[in-house]
């Protein structure tokens, strides 16, 4: 009797829809490292997005407080390792301003052609992966053949291919290598060829476009109130560039654009991002020929102490606004150091763009946010 | 605004503010019964505008922990820093500002998973990084943990 009531009750409504939670992560391929999202959803429609993160946290900024700060620069890379120049830079800047120290001009040259070879090869390995993960499988062996050709140029110069360190405190480890000219500029003449490729395979695709237009929309107001910073922030019409705000090597002296796009949908992200490419290849161009000469270090002590006070470097890396913030009590290591990683901020926006729409829309809304798990997690 | 500018409007808005000139930014260290206040008549009123969080952050000090706000104006392109201090260490409580600028819901979290800072009124204040058994706040200077942390 009891049996057959039940059955009774189960098959009143037997496709009753209920909202359920799915882990999507930590090992899901388009999380891009162990970011594991715990989707509340309701069928295919995702109702709402709660990161988790901390998977490869390793207390950097803890390891900081003890180490020197030349050693500190050799931390920086392990976050963000596909901007590890400009977190390099970042943390160099903040204590050769602090010191007063003047770096020369072919150090600044050199620091800001390394910085957008490095932003162009974390893009072109976005644009690879970010390719695979809606479906397109050539643009990951596109974008790793054209990175190869900047790897290769890092490994001469700064004798890694990966965790780089070529910048240090005063100037750089040592001077550029007798090819480095040659072959960025053989690099420039042959990606000038292949971007248009990129935009032909992958930016005129229909299905694509279906799949990013009008999809993850971000408003200028959430993106500052989210603190959404880089490509994805300028997609939607927010201008936090850093180079124009606040220009650091020699940014000043060269001409670019900063790309402001207003849709602020996936679409626009990954156009910001095609088109920012576009803008560090003109930034190299325009240096490449004319590094002046110069000490590649300044004179700095063996030992280096940080007047007392607080010290805050902004730069633009591949994926946004990273700060330095140091507060020194005049010791050779920092009482505090708290990196600002834009990655952070830029991940848990995606409860608001991406909550509403369907699980293969969240894919294409976190790719385009171009998330880096080590940078978020630190 | 410059510094004078901001000085000049800063300090009437609660009993008790200090300036710091010296630093690279406008440092201003506000009474944390008045932080919510100050910092929501900051963003809201036009001539300040203070609209973009870009770091939030604590830090521990021998008598008191301390949360450090950097702000800046896309309107203005002016950029002030924020501090508020707890009353001790063993039992450090602020308002939040995540209701002002979102974003601070998560760096708050942070701030609390790694110092131990609670939030008055935060939606959420849970562990971010670290897994929620965890014992102790790493990023405390007198945090001890002979497993995890290597002395060389």
């Amino acid at each position: 009797m009891e049996v057959a009531e039940k059955n009774k009750v189960s098959t009143n409504k037997p496709f009753e829809s209920q909202e359920y939670f799915v882990n999507m992560g930590p090992q899901h391929p388009s999380t891009h490292g162990v970011l594991r999202l715990v989707l509340t959803i309701d069928g295919e429609t995702v109702r709402h997005i709660q990161p988790h993160i901390g998977y490869i946290h390793r207390s950097i900024e803890k390891m900081c407080e003890k180490d020197s700060y030349r050693q500190i620069v050799h931390l920086t890379d392990r976050m963000d390792y596909l901007s590890c120049h400009i977190n390099n830079a970042a943390v160099c800047l903040a204590v050769e301003n602090a010191l007063g120290i003047e770096v020369s001009d072919r150090v600044k040259v050199i620091r800001t052609i390394i910085d957008e070879l490095t932003r162009l090869a974390s893009h072109q390995l976005w644009w690879g992966v970010m390719g695979m993960d809606l479906g397109a499988i050539t643009t990951f062996l596109y974008g790793f053949r054209d990175r190869e050709m900047i790897t290769d140029i890092f490994e001469e110069t700064c004798g890694a291919r990966l965790t780089m360190n070529y910048n240090l405190p005063g100037g750089l480890a040592q001077d550029i290598h007798p090819n480095f000219q040659k072959r960025t500029k053989e690099f420039i003449e042959h990606f000038k060829k292949k971007l248009p490729e990129y935009d032909e395979l992958l930016t005129g695709n229909v299905i694509f476009q279906e799949r990013t237009k009008g999809i993850g929309v971000l408003s200028r107001e959430d993106a500052i109130a989210y603190g959404v910073t880089g490509p994805s922030g300028r997609a939607s019409g927010f201008s936090c560039d850093i180079r124009k705000k606040a220009p650091y090597h020699a940014y000043d002296k060269v001409e670019f654009k900063e790309i402001i796009m207003t849709e602020g949908d996936a679409f626009a992200r990954y156009k910001a991002r095609i088109l920012e490419m576009w803008e560090s290849i003109s930034i190299i161009e325009q240096l490449i020929d004319n590094i002046p000469e110069g000490e590649i270090q300044a004179k700095t002590n063996a030992v280096i102490k940080l007047p007392k006070g607080e010290f805050y470097q902004r730069v633009e890396t591949a994926r946004g606004e990273f700060g330095v913030y140091i507060i020194s009590d005049g010791k050779k290591n920092p009482y505090r150091l708290k990196f600002r990683s834009p990655g952070f901020s830029n991940l848990f926006v995606l409860n608001t763009i991406a909550s509403g729409g369907k699980i293969a829309d969240l894919v294409a809304s976190m790719s385009t946010l171009d998330l880096v798990m080590p940078d978020i997690d630190r | 605004m410059d510094k004078a500018a901001l000085i000049d409007f800063i300090s009437p808005l609660a009993k008790g503010i200090e300036f710091d000139e010296e630093q690279q930014f406008l440092t201003v260290v506000i009474p944390r019964t008045e932080l919510h206040r100050v910092a929501k008549e900051l963003k809201e009123n036009s001539e300040t505008a203070f609209d973009y969080l870009f770091c939030l952050t604590g830090v521990d000090w021998p008598t008191h922990l301390e949360v450090v706000y950097h702000l800046e104006s896309t309107k203005h392109g002016h950029i002030v820093v924020l501090k508020a201090r707890t009353e001790d260490r063993e039992n450090p409580v602020l308002d939040t500002v995540c209701d002002i600028w979102p974003t601070a819901e998560f760096h708050e979290r942070e701030a609390y998973d790694l110092f131990g800072i609670k939030f008055n009124n935060h939606p959420d204040l849970r562990r971010l990084l670290l897994t929620e058994d965890w014992e102790g706040y790493p990023l405390r200077k007198d945090y001890v943990d002979e497993i995890n942390i290597v002395e060389l």
